[in-house]
């Protein structure tokens, strides 16, 4: 018994360290501006998928309001570098105020949205996020139609894209790093078991405006601030750009491609498809061939991957390690107690149906 | 500014009507099968441009033209209604059919670009710009026949619910599904033909705002999110409860835009999140929204 725990976690401890060393070599290896560019939004979808999932993936309140937190912290960066005449690298300083608004923002937001559930929950969002982009482009200090620009920064474009790179990663990095603890804390199962059945939830002791507020405001705070370094790469930030609705119906593709509630699915999501839909883009310029594309993309994963290449996947494993024989029966502890793998997503309260 | 006040009211209730002929076709699909159809802006649009070639290649009448169209719709809602959604099952089926009913505006926004370009279109016909003067108010006829086209379809569809078989099934089935099935009723057919009529209602919808408004493929986007917050305004599922909704919104939209356009719309969406803070089921909705 012993062994067979121990194996797949040395695995997995050898795999996260040749990840680590691959990830911060890469600029390295590919030194070509090109590439790292894509590399470096397809971090900053890493990060804030994480981000999202660490409220709506666990919670299964699935908002399409993330883009409030990214565009308002860009913005946030954008409007204090101009204000405050901060120039070069000390725009970096700015970054805390980035998510500090985030957070600030999440309350009222959180507040009103989350006492209702499921469609008019998203539809809320959905109406928060349009006040916003309508505001950001009706107000004179959001620089109306045209945005805020972002102080130059003195690097060349190789340096510049390698730093954002790294700024990227470490973003991406701690995401996830929070959204695992999250997941193993008692607060994460709390959020779990507000998925599965919220009345049930409430009635076994969890205070759920509580717990679905504090998640809802610690995902705003960490999108808030990659929107801030989103924002210093970019250089420019349009009322359109900052609050973009493809932005979260793609934040909810990747988590569903990858797994929604998983840890390393919304990853591997926003790896396949932020640099997929970067390069369609880029291929049929002037054709509308990759919106029916991208369109036909999300069909067939929604039809046939309709629980994510995680779950499905460990479940392919499951079955192949036994054999075609019956899995194990599903064992009723409310938790796999000491390493919660992350394909087997059970129930946290008991079944209900 | 009375008079300014007067005609605003006047405007948002003839505007609130095409707005209810494209919201009562979410409502209906909500309530039926519990989704939200992300695709309802697009095929608004759809159905503007099945009115545009028409009146362009056959020189039908916009009005006569519905004959065909608003069939032609209800075929393309059974088509995406049983090609996509009805395999969706389980837990995530709220987001999952966002995701495909957003896929399928996505592929049918593609299309339209591939066939009639970016360029803005409006569909015409005398009546089009042409304007009634009552009681000092000048009323364009098109907003007068779409208010009157609205209130038909809605008493049809309620017609359609409360006085046919099939009407009841769809009753039962909004009710409790479960229960429906149970006592034989054909719940995945009625799905189907639920959704053909809410795309269907659509057509007559799209008509309207290609007469009243210029459009173009892109143009799906906005209207999903107003009329998303209307439905939930008027309470998700109920019919009477989109038509007010509609012409509460659009009225309240044409009396800020009277001091400021640009904020107009901004109240729209603010108005939905202040009333859902008081009333978390919107105007006419039932029960609180059921649990997960």
């Amino acid at each position: 018994m012993m062994s067979t725990v121990s194996r797949p976690r040395a695995a997995a401890g050898l795999g996260l360290i040749v990840l680590a060393v691959a990830a911060i070599v890469f600029p390295a290896v590919f030194s070509s501006p090109v590439v790292t560019n894509y590399a470096v939004y397809a971090l900053i979808f890493v990060a804030v998928v994480s981000a999202w999932n660490l409220f709506s993936g666990f919670s299964g309140y699935i908002s399409l309001g993330q883009a409030v937190f990214f565009g308002s912290g860009a913005y946030a960066v954008g409007i204090a570098a101009r204000d405050w005449h901060i120039n070069g690298v000390g725009v970096f300083a700015l970054l805390p105020l980035a998510a500090a608004v985030g957070a600030v923002i999440a309350v009222p937001f959180g507040l009103v949205a989350l006492r209702v559930r499921r469609h008019t929950f998203i539809v809320i969002t959905i109406a928060v996020f349009f006040i916003f982009q309508l505001a950001a482009a009706n107000f004179s200090f959001t620089g109306g139609s045209v945005g805020v620009a972002a102080p130059f920064l003195p690097w060349s474009p190789t340096e510049f894209n390698d730093r954002f790179y790294y700024i990227t990663l470490a973003c991406a990095v701690a995401a996830i790093v929070i959204a695992a603890l999250v997941r193993r804390a008692r607060f994460g199962l709390q959020l779990r078991a507000i998925r599965d059945d919220e009345d049930r939830a409430r009635g076994l002791g969890v205070r759920t405006m509580r717990v679905k507020l504090s998640a809802f405001v610690i995902s705003a705070t960490i999108t808030g601030l990659v929107g801030g370094v989103w924002f210093l790469y970019l250089t420019q930030v349009e009322p359109p750009s900052g609050f973009d609705p493809l932005f979260d119906l793609s934040l909810v593709l990747m988590a569903f491609l990858g797994g929604l509630g998983t840890i390393s699915g919304p990853i591997i999501g926003a790896l396949i498809i932020e640099p997929g839909q970067l390069y369609l883009t880029i291929k049929f310029t002037n054709g509308y061939a990759s919106e029916i594309l991208l369109g036909a993309l999300f069909l067939l994963i929604v039809l046939f991957v309709p629980r994510g290449i995680v779950p499905t996947g460990g479940e392919w494993i499951r079955r192949l390690r036994t054999r075609g024989r019956p899995a194990v029966p599903p064992v009723p502890t409310a938790v796999p107690a000491p390493a919660p793998s992350e394909g087997s997503d059970a129930p946290v309260t008991e079944a209900r149906r | 500014m009375a008079r300014e006040i007067y005609q605003a009211v006047v405007d948002g209730i003839l505007v609130g009507g095409v707005y209810a002929l494209m919201a009562v076709g979410l409502t209906l699909i909500f309530g039926v099968l519990d989704i939200i159809n992300i695709a309802q802006g697009v095929l608004v649009i759809l159905g503007a441009y099945l009115s545009y070639q028409l009146s362009e290649s056959l020189h039908l009448d916009l009005f006569l033209g519905l004959l065909i169209t608003v069939p032609a719709m209800f075929v393309i809602g059974v088509v995406i209604q049983w090609a996509f959604i009805r395999r969706l099952r389980g837990r995530e089926r709220t987001s999952m059919t966002l995701l495909v009913t957003y896929a399928v505006a996505l592929i049918i926004e593609g299309i339209l670009y591939e066939i009639y370009g970016p360029n803005p279109k409006q569909l015409n016909a005398s009546y089009v710009q042409s304007s009634v003067r009552i009681f000092g108010f000048y009323l364009p006829y098109i907003y007068l026949y779409g208010f009157a086209l609205a209130l038909v379809l809605i008493a049809a569809i309620y017609a359609l619910l409360y006085r046919t078989t099939f009407g009841r099934s769809v009753r039962a089935t909004m009710q409790d599904e479960t229960a429906a099935r149970l006592i034989g009723i054909d719940v995945s057919r009625v799905a189907a033909l639920t959704f053909g009529v809410g795309v269907a209602v659509t057509a007559a919808g799209g008509m309207m705002f290609g007469a009243t408004n210029s459009f173009n493929p892109n143009s799906g986007y906005d209207l999903i999110s107003r009329l998303l917050a209307i439905i939930i305004l008027g309470g998700l599922g109920s019919i009477g409860g989109a038509l007010v909704a509609s012409v509460f919104m659009l009225t309240v939209e044409s009396l800020v835009d009277i001091w400021s356009p640009e904020w107009a719309i901004v109240v729209f969406y603010a108005v939905l999140v202040l009333v859902l803070v008081i009333r978390p089921t919107g105007f006419f909705g039932r029960q609180p929204v059921r649990a997960q």
